[in-house]
């Protein structure tokens, strides 16, 4: 278990460096001067020269990835300056609040998507999986942030139950409560096409186990049949639906970026728009890549439980 | 909007891809399609919005362009603005009709760019393999490493906002799904014979990827397309209302639903109009791609999706004859009586088991025999309810046990029965233990099912069951997963298994066919130990004489179906009276004799689903005549305890005992 993990780990560096690299030349061939971008169009060709040399931007590209990288691992990722504060302050702090809508919209969809999905196929062709098959179709189908809009009017300004936006509460402000009523919308918006997703990925992996020879075993050696669905064919189903979930950590990761807009969420997706509008490159690289890395992260933990639930995977 | 469904489109294709299509499957494949009623829906719908945003040029629309201030945010049904007017006073019906022109060819253009370029990829890397496919499907991995959207992000960070750069990057976005779906193909086709061939025949790389494999990979590529458009359309979209796809005054969808959201609280409907567009284009795409995949899938046409039910479906007539109603008298620990199983997929029925009846005594091993596709497992999995339903249905006959008809017990009787009084050992012994538990916690359960027990407790049984089974070091091997044992390892914890709750009667299907020829001896002889010591009674389920002839009192032939001879296994095996019980014996190599009468059947098992009218061995039958073809032939008693269906048992049982004289 250890040497599997260990195994893993080992394996993260190859992925994390190649990330670096097409963070770095993605950004490299940006057309157009960033010096003159930063100065503005009545720069003198002197200042922008003097900027280029500055940034280090007349070496070499590769010698340019080297100084990068080397600044990466010290931890400096620049100075934004469009926000004129170091690029790595903004956007773990941003990050910090597009972990809180992540995480509660990744364990929403698991709950609910599991839960919908073992339904579906206990109850297979009956009403109650044809009610989750069309949600879940309707589910896949919705652009989110048309959602986002839709659950605002209704609960927002309608109803008046929940705030439309204004998360101050990683700022300083605010107590946890107020962070949940501010949680719930968007996170609830996130999680409705991953729900989706895991739900119809839950329902064909059950359905497919159950069909197993180990599943007639289960029966012939007279367990309950609770116990067949719950427990044996559960178990078996996870081996396939785990990495599922894995994937939608992606997706709500990147999904954020519509649901922040909407609900205006102070989180990472929110800001690296801006920075694309403002053309704040490094503000822009730093934010892809720590998103990129935590996803990377997220996949070895899907793995090393992977592997708790599948013991096979070790060897 | 969901690259999490990327994986399912991926099995679909590569299963379609087993049976080509031919023109006759094409058409079953539209009718298929059409069947599906949601599919048939978002047909209709989906060629609604295409044909209208095809004719919009020449509809009598507004200048989606045309602002007019004075008429700013008309609520629908206002007379000339249909759908209203959004804030620039600007029709909203006109921009509706050209947005949806511009999200629905955005989208197909990002399918056909990505389309050709992982395709492309796909194709050379699993065609060329080796190096190259490695580096090619690393840098794919790499892209995958990236969520989704960040990375389509990204890329417009980098060429800047605008309609077409939007495109690219939602291209470039999708272009790992098709690489690795066409690969995956590629990868089986590059060295089938046809690719071989043309290889061998002179055939450029080039020629060949083109002209051979290219048109076998096409419906995995068109399959990738339907399930990923949807998604390329929301992800334009998506772009466009964070205001970093089309730019103004070009509006597609996700530009009216971003504008529309400024003005969200006075006038809601322009938002509402714009996101049930965009919800409308997706579903019916979505609802088409599914639709699309189950037809292509076989799997869902021949009800294999089906999910089995705990107990098999039982529709017998209300009334039985009384042979098959009357509680057989007569020490048995299980008797059959007139059991029919058949598999029913749609119009077509499968009689798996016609009519079989026999009787197992207290103590008896009674062999059951016949080819694979002969009933004899359906038999078997049909004594408790566990052939699986749907396609399976037992439509008539008893299986009497201590004086009640199992098929009629409640199902928790029914349920206690399984694995208590009576216990399966079933074939491939891999397959049939649950992959993810141990060997002992799976004993613990069959032990715990039927007897209250604490864990520690039953643990304790079942490392003394693996004991008895002759598993060395049993307490630590209690501890393996299955796939950590030996096949014959596993094979005796089914054995320890069954043997679980002390049962009567086990029910063993092949328990040795999977196993080596030494290992197997090893566990016939266990069996057979087991069976005497325990004084269980034994239905052994194989298609090997050889094995009954050294385990089994009697035996019982199958064949399509039926029981075609039953009988004591000695006087059987001397003189068969079936012809079929006959040749089968003689498939049997004989061991030390110097000569091996390994005599094959000339033809085939007929089809379970066209049973030809008489004997079903009449085609196959050396001896057939006329009146073997026509009606029913019923068990023929051709001496104590012996019957065969068969109008020339005698003669063909005297045949056999002078010919073994001779």
């Amino acid at each position: 278990m250890h040497l599997y993990i260990a195994k893993r780990v080992a394996a993260l560096v190859p992925i994390l460096f190649g990330l670096t690299l097409i963070v770095f030349f993605i950004m490299a061939l940006i057309p157009g001067d960033p010096a003159l971008a930063i100065l503005g169009a009545y720069a003198t060709p002197d200042n922008v020269a003097r900027l280029n040399a500055q940034l280090g931007l007349d070496q070499p590209l590769p010698v340019q990835y080297v100084t990068w990288l080397t600044n990466l691992l010290q931890g400096d990722l620049g100075r934004s300056y469009s926000l004129n504060r170091p690029v790595l302050d903004e956007v773990l702090e941003r990050f910090s609040a597009t972990a809180i809508l992540a995480g509660a919209a990744l364990v929403l969809c698991t709950i609910f998507g599991l839960l919908a999905g073992i339904v579906s196929a206990v109850r297979q062709y009956g009403l109650a999986d044809k009610a989750v098959t069309l949600a879940v179709l309707v589910g896949i189908s919705m652009p989110s942030f048309w959602l986002g809009l839709l659950l605002i009017l209704l609960f927002a300004v309608e109803l008046r139950w929940l705030p439309a936006s204004g998360m101050y509460a990683i700022y300083g402000g605010g107590d946890l409560p107020d962070l949940l009523r501010h949680l719930i919308l968007p996170a609830v918006t996130l999680a409705a096409v991953a729900t989706g997703v895991v739900a119809r990925l839950t329902r064909s992996a059950m359905l497919e186990v159950l069909r197993q020879d180990y599943i007639r075993t289960a029966r012939a050696k007279g367990l309950p049949e609770r116990r067949v669905i719950y427990v044996h064919a559960f178990k078996a189903a996870l081996v396939s639906i785990i990495p599922v979930i894995g994937i939608q950590a992606g997706f709500v990761l990147g999904g954020a970026v519509y649901i922040e807009t909407v609900f205006q969420w102070p989180g990472i997706g929110r800001m690296l728009v801006q920075a694309i509008s403002t053309r704040d490159i490094l503000l822009v690289q730093g934010g892809v890549l720590v998103v990129a890395a935590s996803y990377v992260l997220i996949n070895l933990l899907v793995d090393v439980l992977q592997s708790l639930v599948d013991p096979r995977v070790k060897t | 909007m969901k690259p999490a469904a990327a994986p399912a489109p991926v099995e679909a294709p590569v299963d379609a891809l087993d049976a080509p299509p031919r023109k006759r499957e094409r058409r079953s494949f539209l009718r298929l399609l059409l069947r599906n009623r949601l599919a048939g829906v978002g047909l209709v719908v989906l060629s609604a919005i295409v044909a209208v945003a095809i004719l919009a040029p020449i509809l009598p629309l507004a200048d989606p362009n045309a602002t007019a201030p004075a008429n700013r945010l008309l609520p629908p049904l206002t007379p000339g603005h249909l759908l209203g007017t959004d804030e620039l006073g600007r029709d909203l019906l006109s921009r509706l009709v050209w947005g949806t022109r511009l999200s629905l060819s955005m989208g197909v253009a990002a399918t056909l760019v990505a389309a050709l370029v992982g395709s492309t990829i796909g194709l050379v890397a699993g065609y060329a393999g080796g190096r190259l496919d490695n580096a090619l499907m690393r840098s794919i991995d790499m892209l995958m490493a990236f969520p989704y959207i960040l990375l389509a992000l990204a890329i417009v960070a980098v060429l800047g906002p605008g309609l077409l750069n939007a495109l690219y990057a939602v291209a470039v976005v999708n272009i790992p799904f098709f690489a690795r779906n066409i690969r995956g193909v590629t990868v089986g086709l590059a060295h089938k014979d046809f690719v071989e061939s043309a290889r061998l025949a002179g055939m450029g790389h080039g020629r060949i990827l083109v002209s051979e494999i290219l048109p076998n990979v096409m419906p995995v590529i068109v399959i990738t397309m339907s399930t990923t458009v949807g998604w390329m359309i929301l992800e334009t979209a998506g772009l466009s209302f964070l205001g970093l796809g089309s730019q103004p005054p070009q509006a597609d969808l996700g530009s009216i639903l971003g504008e529309g959201r400024k003005v969200m609280l006075t006038a809601p409907h322009v938002t509402t109009i714009a996101g049930v567009t965009i919800f409308l284009v997706v579903m019916s795409i979505n609802l088409v791609g599914d639709g699309v995949r189950d037809a292509l899938d076989p799997r869902l046409s021949a009800g294999a999706l089906a999910r089995p039910s705990a107990v098999t479906r039982i529709a017998r007539p209300k009334s039985e004859g009384a042979d098959a109603a009357a509680a057989p008298t007569g020490d048995h620990a299980l008797a059959v009586r007139r059991l029919s199983t058949r598999f029913e997929i749609g119009a077509r029925v499968l009689r798996a088991v016609e009519d079989v009846s026999f009787t197992i005594r207290r103590g008896e091993c009674l062999g059951l025999v016949g080819e694979s596709g002969s009933g004899k497992s359906v038999t078997a999995l049909s004594l408790l309810g566990l052939v699986p339903s749907p396609p399976g249905v037992i439509r008539s006959g008893r299986v009497w046990r201590a004086g009640e008809d199992v098929l009629s017990l409640p199902r928790e009787k029914l349920r206690a029965l399984r694995g208590g009084r009576v216990s399966y050992i079933f074939q491939d012994p891999l397959g049939t233990l649950h992959p993810l538990f141990s060997v002992g916690d799976q004993l613990v359960e069959a032990i715990r099912a039927h007897r209250p027990a604490s864990h520690a407790e039953a643990w304790t049984q079942a490392v003394a069951l693996l004991e008895r089974v002759r598993i060395p070091a049993a307490a630590d091997r209690a501890e393996a997963l299955p796939h950590e044992l030996s096949g014959g390892m596993r094979q005796r914890v089914a054995i320890a298994m069954a043997l679980a709750n002390e049962p009567d009667l086990i029910i063993a299907d092949e328990p040795t066919t999977a196993l080596d020829v030494t290992v197997q001896a090893q566990i016939l002889a266990l069996l057979d130990e087991l069976r005497r010591e325990h004084g269980l009674a034994l239905l052994f389920i194989t298609h090997d004489f050889g094995v009954v002839s050294q385990l089994c009192d009697r035996v019982a032939v199958m064949y399509a179906g039926r029981i075609v001879e039953e009988g004591p296994t000695a006087e059987v095996l001397a003189a068969p009276a079936h012809p079929y019980t006959r040749r089968l014996i003689a498939c049997v190599p004989i061991l030390g004799s110097g000569r091996r009468a390994l005599d094959a059947i000339p033809g085939l098992p007929p089809a379970v689903d066209a049973l030809p009218d008489g004997c079903a061995f009449a085609p196959r039958c050396p001896r057939a005549t006329g009146a073997c073809r026509e009606g029913e032939i019923p068990p023929i008693s051709v001496a104590d305890g012996r019957a065969a269906r068969c109008l020339y048992a005698g003669e063909v049982m005297r045949e056999a005992r002078e010919g073994s004289a001779a």
